[in-house]
């Protein structure tokens, strides 16, 4: 029996896993954004590609420099930045110079990600850090908007897409304001019909519901995605703008208009979903989820910014930890024990 | 199949690893050969060794007394075979120490006959004297956590128990020791739960059992006896369903308080096997010196139940079952929970329920690559005591210890590993949690 003289492998306990991996989930949720980005593509053309491909590109090659230069082993394989970048430049209007893209793709990878540690320990969104930041340092590149469905989309690039790093953009096309701009400063609403297939204009990735919708059912259904989070927004936004519209549906919008417009099903689908900045109990994600719709129809109509999403989500991120400490679940048999003391 | 449908009783939270029961759960139990040596661990339990009251050198026959329980938690040992003590010395252990052992050669061709000792009649006997006579006939719990039996049915003063729950569920994954146990020792259950009933003075029992075993409820429902206040409950298909607080919640819906035990909410919790092996043994006044165990695993060849010799070499027990592929993993028990070894030479004790064989093939599919936690709260939603792992590994990480005791109920974790099978960061968080009260109590101590 000289098999049985092997040598033994010891590993304490369990010695069974479900085999559901870290890059597993990651890759998922890859998958899930695909047609979301497609979708952008086939609305804004050529143009969006072109953009797309340089948000992701910069938030991986960022990621895989920043590693190497701190002599750590390269990350990009967890798949993790690979979503990073592609929901930062969802966010991105599609014609927006491609050096800021890159610029802010460095930004949301160092300032959000890198700088906490990596995967695991950031605190906020990093896509949302990268467009936050370009929010804050060209706010007129970053509400300029590409029209949608122009002719010929597909065989040429926007103007401004190739503008020389610190130049002023020039666009050839450019589509008045998104409905929420329309909204909130001319008091002009858009069919609902429009929104909810994505025939307006606005960022790359925001413009339709239905695949971003059916991209969160399937992480969903896989739970990869809590759809508690989701599903506390929704129904907190069309609750708050259900009660301001009636008193006054000439200044506030509708639910249906507040649910389907700008970047909210993007933001509650897949921005505020980012595991690793939520927290961690069931009762946690939807307060969590009540915060952002409560901050986002804040902004949206008493702020001076038509859309506030991003801003509501990264408030909400960096409340995650402290709701977590709040709503600690209640340990098996403690409760008992404390009705025994007293 | 309709019991199992029917199975609404459960805990909250919990995991479903694959149950890979359908090789054994068929096989009925075999009677297991004595191997030329076996060694006799003095220590096969909680609580004190017990004390050696043979000589190297003394012949011995089948189920005489080798040694003595030493204080109350402590446990008699017998012999399993009809032999000669070679010596009595330091031998490896599956927790791999070394534990004073009791060296047996058996005769060559000894008989299964057994001796008697005095009687104990579950009509006359007083409670303590049932207690004395678990403790005489060693008993632990058979179901892997090997404490003694009878401390657990010791009612402390001002206590009292209103309900025996005899755990048939046999959560883990691969293992039907117990399942069988309830299809082929009926009347010794029934008999146990005689003796168990009058010691704890419970004044019903129940037995649980997981909806997998449709067979084993329906057989025992049938034979319990109308003078016997016993019923039998299907619990759904859960790990950890067979854990005694999770089964207490199930069945009843009382929650064992922190910190305490069964008994502070009137429950006494005894595995089904002990439960049989009580009503086999006492009546007879005999000690235990064979158990029932499933050796199974993609890597052995004749996979069983068998009845095997308590002392039997692992290496013996594998090369008579028979190895097949790359052999590179064995542990004692199941797969959650499970002890796995570093040598074959150490014996098949009283708290061994199955010997579980992996191939490369099995833990090739283990990921060695760790990642960060993200966050996904999949611990969160699988720890049964609502613990907070993935918080306590981040803790654990950077050796706060205290903090994971004080804020996060560190000691209610009883190591189900529910949170580790689900992690797909594969974080070792079982691991750093034993680590974690281990580095604690010896600084109390």
């Amino acid at each position: 029996m000289s098999k049985i003289n092997k040598t033994l492998e010891i590993r304490t306990s369990p010695h069974i896993v479900r085999g559901l991996s870290t890059d597993d989930i990651m890759r998922n949720v890859v998958w899930a954004l695909l047609p979301v980005a497609g979708f952008a593509v086939y609305t804004f053309g050529l143009t969006a590609l072109v953009m797309l491909s340089v948000a992701t590109l910069s938030c991986v090659l960022s990621e895989h420099i920043l590693c190497r230069l701190n002599g750590r082993e390269s990350t990009i394989g967890d798949w993790s930045i690979t979503i990073t970048g592609l929901l930062y430049g969802l966010t991105l209007p599609p014609g927006l110079p491609l050096w800021m893209v890159a610029v802010g793709g460095f930004i949301a990878v160092g300032l959000g990600k890198f700088l906490f540690g990596g995967l695991g320990y950031n605190v906020f969104n990093p896509a949302l850090v990268g467009r936050a930041f370009l929010q804050a340092a060209f706010p007129v590149a970053m509400t300029t908007w590409h029209p949608a469905f122009a002719d010929g989309r597909f065989f040429s690039l926007d103007g401004a897409t190739l503008t020389v790093p610190f130049m002023e953009p020039v666009y050839t096309a450019v589509t008045g304001a998104t409905p929420l701009a329309a909204m909130k400063f001319a008091q002009q609403p858009t069919a609902a019909y429009d929104l909810v297939f994505g025939f307006t204009s606005g960022s790359a990735g925001e413009t339709s519901a239905l695949f971003i919708l059916a991209g969160g059912a399937y992480l969903a259904v896989r739970n990869m995605l809590n759809w508690r989070i989701p599903a506390a927004i929704f129904a907190t936004v069309a609750l708050l703008s259900g009660i301001l519209h009636a008193i006054d549906p000439q200044h506030y919008a509708g639910p249906m208009f507040m649910l389907f417009s700008g970047g909210l099903m993007l933001g509650a689908v897949f921005m505020a979903t980012d595991m690793v900045a939520t927290p961690l109990t069931n009762r946690g994600v939807i307060i969590y989820g009540v915060l952002i719709a409560v901050l986002t129809v804040m902004i949206r109509y008493w702020g001076g910014l038509p859309e506030g999403v991003m801003y509501a989500i990264l408030f909400a991120n960096a409340a995650s930890r402290h709701i977590d400490r709040l709503v600690q679940p209640r340990v098996y048999g403690t409760l008992k024990q404390a009705k025994r003391g007293s | 199949m309709q019991a199992r449908l029917n199975a609404k009783r459960s805990f909250r939270h919990g995991v479903h690893p694959p149950e890979q029961k359908e090789a054994t759960n068929r096989q009925a139990i075999r009677q297991f050969p004595f191997a030329p040596v076996m060694v006799i661990p003095l220590s096969q339990h909680i609580g004190k060794p017990a004390r050696a009251v043979v000589r190297e050198g003394q012949e011995v026959l089948r189920g005489q007394l080798l040694a003595e329980p030493d204080g109350f938690v402590s446990v008699a040992m017998h012999a399993p075979a009809a032999g000669v003590v070679k010596r009595i010395a330091l031998a490896p252990y599956a927790n791999g120490k070394m534990v004073e052992s009791i060296y047996l050669q058996p005769f060559p061709g000894a008989g299964q006959e057994v001796i008697e000792g005095r009687p104990v009649d579950v009509e006359t006997a007083t409670p303590d004297e049932i207690i004395l006579a678990i403790q005489q006939a060693g008993i632990v719990g058979l179901g892997g956590a090997a404490f003694p039996t009878h401390v657990k049915l010791k009612v402390p003063e001002g206590k009292s128990i209103d309900t025996l729950i005899i755990n048939g569920v046999e959560c883990e994954p691969y293992l039907t020791t117990d399942h069988r146990v309830m299809l082929e020792q009926i009347d010794d259950i029934l008999m146990g739960i005689r003796y168990l009933l009058k010691v704890s003075g419970a004044g019903r029992a129940i037995i649980g059992i997981e909806a997998n075993k449709p067979d084993a409820a329906a057989a025992l429902s049938a034979a319990v006896p109308a003078d016997l206040p016993v019923t039998v409950e299907m619990v759904k298909v859960k790990y950890p369903q067979g854990a005694e607080k999770m089964l207490i919640t199930a069945l009843l819906g009382r929650e064992v308080p922190s910190g305490g035990l069964p008994i502070d909410v009137q429950v006494v919790c005894i595995n089904v096997a002990t439960t049989a092996e009580i009503g086999r043994l006492l009546p007879h006044g005999r000690g235990i010196q064979e158990r029932v165990i499933t050796i199974t695993g993609p890597g052995v060849k004749r996979k069983g139940n068998y009845l095997i010799p308590i002392g039997t070499p692992l290496r013996f027990a594998l090369e008579e079952v028979g190895l097949a592929g790359n052999v590179t993993r064995v542990f004692l028990g199941g797969p959650m929970m499970g002890q796995a070894v570093s040598s074959l030479d150490v014996p098949i004790a009283k708290g061994t329920s199955g010997v579980v064989v992996f191939t490369d093939e099995e833990t090739a599919q283990i990921p060695q690559k760790v990642y960060p936690c993200i966050k996904c709260a999949y611990c969160v939603d699988a720890c049964p005591i609502f613990l907070n792992p993935s918080r306590m590994g981040i803790l654990a990480k950077s050796g706060r210890y205290e903090e994971m005791a004080e804020d996060y109920h560190l000691m209610d974790c009883f190591e189900c590993g529910s949170c580790s099978y689900v992690c797909p960061s594969n974080i070792p968080l079982v691991q750093y949690f034993r680590l974690a009260k281990g580095i604690l109590r010896e600084k109390k101590g």
